[in-house]
């Protein structure tokens, strides 16, 4: 299936022919996504498909070796800032400095995106993790659900249009995974444009409209939730890690 | 003015962290001392070989506070990928340099208004003159401009703490040359005008490394 047919007029999200190298390595080479307004993209792979290296070129954290990526229309390699702006991005790590406390945390990263009435918006945020209670503690003294329940919030303060997210649900317990896809996936009945790298191919399948499976750099199989049935995602991702292996 | 409050916000962001714990501030307050107390110790109580060895004695003091205070200045921002975090929002990168040298500014300031009164107890030297104090303000921006930069190349190596020293104490010579050739001529109690070629030297050094520092660091941070 090709992507995108589905398409409006300008993607939210497009690559064309996106690559990166280390050295000799090329990890990723000529990527081709399309993600429309409102869309949820699953990306799976293998361990060094590439997928936390694309996750930090769209995030603006790595330079790209070629190709292109565009955002809301806007070209990353000419309006960086803007595209920050409409961006929010969750990896492995939290982004949260240990000896602040999450409501300080919040507070910092409300000045760098300028967020108006963040006074209010930290609090809502905050009660919409169920971290109220601990607004005030130490980030160091915060278990690692706890954590990453404020970097959630963090990701959705100055309320992008696109949110970049490689495995959101680790360290969370279940009930929380439900209340924070509700946060994440939409806000003010507005659906965000999600580009979700997870190695859950049920979780995946469930939340998202249309599927890539990434491995050495390169997309090697693409689907959509319609199109495709768990077991056949499944074959298609064992093919892949075993190609790999 | 939006540059400026990104700024204040990683400057402001650094400081409390440090307070919270005082980690940084105590060790490098106390290796200083320590410093200044050990040379005291060797040259004795003649003053005009104290005179003589004074300014070298300080500037390598503040030299090697500095180097240790700069080691630590990006490990917060490795640690859970904050300076990731700090990439990926709508500022510039000059900004998160501006912002992280100006907290190394004020650390090192902090560290240097505690150590001086020390060093004029034990030197029996005063080191308070307008002079001196341009002096020390002068260099330390220059230090702190290019310990900045280095420190957020070094974070990123397995030996930050042999790597920083060896990238950044040969590109400080000349600022602490000028310095400690301007200290030494205004404890001699030589006029401004007498001092003037060593503060153009510190004031040029000071204006290129900002200015190169302030281009090059997106360089150096971006993977």
């Amino acid at each position: 299936m090709t992507e995108g047919n589905t398409a409006a007029a300008r993607p939210m999200l497009r690559t064309e022919g996106l690559g990166r190298s280390f050295g000799h390595h090329r990890a990723l080479d000529a990527v081709d996504l399309q993600v429309e307004s409102g869309e949820c993209l699953a990306v799976f792979g293998p361990n060094g498909a590439g997928k936390t290296t694309l996750i930090k070129v769209l995030a603006t954290i790595m330079r790209p070796s070629s190709g292109r990526v565009m955002v809301a229309g806007l070209d990353l390699r000419d309006s960086a800032d803007s595209i920050r702006r409409r961006i929010g991005v969750v990896t492995h790590q939290t982004f949260l400095y240990d000896r602040l406390t999450a409501y300080e945390n919040l507070e910092f990263y409300s000045r760098l995106y300028d967020v108006p009435g963040h006074r209010e918006r930290i609090r809502d945020l905050i009660d919409r993790v169920g971290m109220t209670a601990r607004l005030h503690d130490r980030v160091d003294t915060l278990s690692r659900g706890m954590q990453q329940r404020v970097t959630l919030a963090r990701s959705v303060l100055h309320d992008p249009d696109i949110l970049l997210l490689d495995e959101p649900e680790a360290a969370l317990d279940r009930q929380a995974v439900a209340t924070l896809w509700e946060l994440l996936r939409s806000e003010a009945g507005r659906r965000r444009t999600v580009l979700l790298v997870t190695h859950n191919l049920e979780r995946g399948l469930e939340l998202c409209d249309r599927l890539v499976i990434l491995d050495g750099g390169r997309i090697v199989h693409r689907s959509s939730r319609v199109a495709a049935s768990f077991e056949e995602l499944r074959e298609a991702y064992a093919k892949t890690t075993e190609r790999s292996a | 003015m939006k540059f400026w409050r990104s700024v204040l916000a990683i400057a402001y962001k650094d400081l409390l962290s440090e307070m919270r714990t005082r980690e940084t501030i105590s060790s490098v307050v106390v290796f200083a001392l320590l410093v200044i107390v050990i040379f005291n110790f060797a040259f004795g109580g003649n003053t005009e070989q104290m005179r003589l060895v004074a300014p070298g004695i300080l500037w390598v003091t503040f030299a090697f506070a500095g180097v240790l205070s700069l080691t630590r200045a990006f490990i917060p921002e490795k640690e859970e990928g904050c300076l990731d975090g700090l990439m990926v929002a709508p500022i510039g990168r000059d900004a998160i340099y501006v912002g992280k040298m100006l907290s190394s500014l004020v650390f090192m300031l902090v560290v240097e208004a505690i150590a001086l009164p020390v060093f004029t107890l034990l030197f029996n030297l005063d080191v308070f003159s307008p002079e001196l104090v341009v002096v020390t303000l002068l260099a330390t921006v220059g230090f702190v401009a290019v310990g900045t930069l280095f420190s957020a190349l070094a974070v990123n190596t397995r030996a930050r703490e042999m790597v920083l020293p060896i990238l950044f104490l040969p590109v400080v010579v000349p600022v602490m040359i000028a310095a400690v050739s301007a200290f030494e001529l205004a404890l001699a109690g030589e006029s401004w005008g007498a001092m003037s070629s060593w503060l153009q030297i510190i004031g040029a050094f000071d204006v290129v490394f900002l200015v190169v520092s302030y281009l090059v660091f997106g360089y150096v941070i971006e993977q």
